[in-house]
């Protein structure tokens, strides 16, 4: 990283009014990052209340089924609110609270990062409000539900498309209303610099465990390295502390929704070009008036129509690989991992499943293949019964 | 191509006639209600009294802007406006008018049609401003290096957070500078005039370029007080409220606010 940017991509490209306050979030966190009592506080937080080291497991049943590599599991389901999103979020809304905040605001797709950083904001004392689609309130209406209850007040965002990318516009804009006392928890790696960077950060812990964990079970690195990607802070999580290994591939898995030719998908790896948006350079799913597409998935948490700038980094000098998934795919590989190891994955989750479930087969057997499961499946069970037709009566 | 070389270079002083008295910049987002409509309203501008004319190019996520800024946004883009059909209205309105002309638009549309070609365009049609509200002192200079070449003014933006910016922002300004107002409710809170002022002093300092005060929908009282420290103000959704209510038959309406704001300003 140089400067504000990997490479060509990342960058501050925001509203002026925002600028100072970005200035102040990265000196506050060039500071803090490094202060003992914010690190071991931090460090208390993510063992005794998120409960990490999260588990490595490996997948005995799925490995013999696929007949190829070993497949282990990074379970992020397992940490407390249910995904790899409490990590980044203690580690903001403590900063926001060594910062004298006294208000976290948040964005929020699926729900995830939103019930996070309402889980965050309660323990350490802070207001909350968080900034939703109104079509994914109805999507994960059992998150908003959540949120409520841990004291966050939830705005549906009627703007654009309702989704995530215009919950992130409502919540920038809602920052540059009042960023005095507002701290602004962002998702994902992505938004102006220092966020990418923050987020990345925070998240690495998954890939610093797992690197050790799976070198204390089979004494040597995995082959592939796989986690979906949205925005893409799971994915960069679990790559981080292998990028400098190159033997170790490492495999990002993007929504291709309904299919990559009709226009329903979020996979702005393949389909999506260079532009500016959300205060970052990177790719994006455009038209070509260069107006950010609506982009679609059945996981809310990747339906997001761009990637995090470090991503398109490491996929710029071939690094790392990002692959489509469709939601027929992902769907079956929620069912599938439900059945074959009694772990019911996020759908964000399930399209890395997926994506094993491909190439695994035609790995050697002592190949190993790691794959970030980033969060529980519990808040998709109404959508995929629906999806298969089910009626389910509450 | 329907746009004409109009002869850009006798729009060297470019912003000084219409800073000659208390300057006012109407806005409208290009293509709403049409994109006909709004040449018709550009002129009715013109014909009014408005000094500058600011056009927004539409965007898909317009993250500065307020709701009835987007809702405006969201109608013009759904009429299919592009960069190529703003550049055609410009021409157009070209013939009847030679009133400085300043573009509003995000970073991403300018960046996928090139940076290059879109301030060649901007030239060859006579627009002499560019504001882009994504575009920070930080990352400028990937665009000022073209809008350079073709002698188009990037216009900055100051807020009401620059503090320690101001200066620095403040002292490389070409064309005029824009300052916007504090929050929503700014014009029941006089701390937040005094602090316009405070920041109106701070460029003034380092910078002779004129200052443009940008409001949402300002009152006459607020128009006469900001006019004894500013050089011009822009009222950005008065205008495009206007539209949005009488759609096709608002020229009446918009002429009458033009003249309002006007009025106050002498």
């Amino acid at each position: 990283m140089i400067g504000t940017k990997f490479g060509i991509y990342g960058g501050q490209y925001i509203p002026e009014i925002l600028m100072s306050e970005i200035i102040n979030l990265e000196n506050s966190y060039n500071k803090f990052r490094n202060d003992e009592k914010f690190c071991s506080e931090l460090d208390f937080l993510l063992k005794n209340y998120a409960g990490r080291p999260s588990l490595l497991y490996f997948a005995k049943n799925m490995t013999k089924d696929l007949g190829g590599a070993k497949v282990y599991l990074k379970r992020e389901d397992l940490n407390h609110t249910g995904s790899h999103k409490i990590n980044n979020v203690l580690g903001q809304v403590l900063l926001a609270k060594y910062m004298g905040k006294k208000r976290v605001i948040a964005e929020t797709g699926a729900g995830q990062h939103g019930v996070a950083t309402a889980t965050a904001a309660a323990l350490l004392g802070l207001e909350c409000e968080i900034y939703m689609g109104k079509e994914d309130t109805e999507r994960q209406a059992l998150n908003v539900y959540r949120m409520e209850l841990l004291g966050a007040k939830v705005h549906p965002v009627m703007s654009g498309t309702m989704t995530l990318k215009d919950a992130v516009n409502e919540a920038m804009r809602e920052w540059a209303r009042r960023c005095e006392d507002t701290f602004y928890v962002l998702g994902s790696v992505m938004g102006p610099h220092p966020y990418p960077t923050i987020v990345r950060d925070f998240q690495s812990i998954i890939s610093k465990e797992a690197r050790e964990q799976i070198l204390q079970a089979e004494g040597r690195l995995p082959n592939t390295v796989m986690a979906c990607v949205g925005g893409g802070s799971n994915a960069i999580g679990i790559f981080y502390n292998f990028i400098d290994d190159p033997d170790v591939g490492l495999i990002g898995c993007e929504a291709a929704g309904k299919g990559l030719n009709c226009g329903l998908h979020a996979a702005s790896v393949t389909k999506g070009r260079l532009g500016i948006f959300h205060g970052m350079k990177s790719i994006f799913c455009q038209d070509n008036d260069g107006q950010i597409s609506p982009v679609y998935s059945i996981s809310a948490g990747l339906d997001y129509p761009g990637v995090g700038p470090e991503h398109a980094y490491l996929h710029s000098i071939g690094r790392a690989q990002y692959v489509p998934v469709t939601d027929d795919e992902a769907v079956d590989a929620f069912e599938y991992l439900s059945r074959i190891e009694g772990i019911i994955p996020a759908i964000e989750s399930a399209h890395a499943i997926a994506h094993a479930i491909k190439i695994v087969p035609k790995m050697k057997k002592d190949d190993i293949v790691l794959i970030c499961l980033s969060g529980r499946g519990d808040k998709d069970a109404y959508a995929m019964a629906r999806y298969r037709g089910k009626k389910i009566h509450e | 191509m329907p746009w004409q070389d109009t002869g850009v270079k006798k729009y060297m002083s470019k912003f000084s006639e219409a800073f000659k008295n208390k300057a006012f910049v109407g806005f409208l987002t290009a293509g709403d209600p049409d994109i006909e409509t709004s040449g018709e309203y550009i002129l009715e501008m013109v014909r009014s009294g408005a000094d500058i004319i600011e056009i927004g190019i539409p965007f898909s996520d317009p993250i500065a802007e307020g709701e009835v800024i987007q809702a405006s946004t969201q109608r013009a883009l759904k009429n299919g406006v592009n960069l190529d059909k703003v550049f055609s209205l410009v021409s157009q309105i070209r013939k009847e008018t030679q009133v400085p002309v300043v573009f509003l638009t995000y970073l991403n549309p300018i960046f996928n049609y090139g940076y290059e070609l879109f301030f060649a365009m901007c030239q060859k049609i006579g627009v002499q401003g560019v504001i882009i509200p994504d575009l920070p002192y930080e990352e400028k200079e990937e665009v000022q290096i073209s809008a350079d070449k073709y002698e188009i003014d990037l216009i900055p933006i100051i807020a009401p957070t620059s503090a320690k910016r101001i200066q620095k922002i403040a002292c490389c300004a070409n064309g005029f500078i824009y300052v916007i107002s504090p929050g929503d409710s700014w014009s029941t809170n006089s701390a937040n005039m005094a602090q316009l002022k405070d920041i109106v002093k701070e460029i003034k300092k380092v910078s002779d370029a004129p200052v443009v005060i940008g409001f949402g929908e300002p009152e006459e009282a607020e128009i006469k007080e900001a006019a004894k420290f500013c050089d011009g103000i822009s009222a950005g959704s008065g205008i495009v409220r206007i539209i949005a209510q009488y759609g096709k038959n608002a020229a009446e309406k918009v002429r009458d606010y033009v003249k309002s704001v006007k009025k106050a300003l002498k």
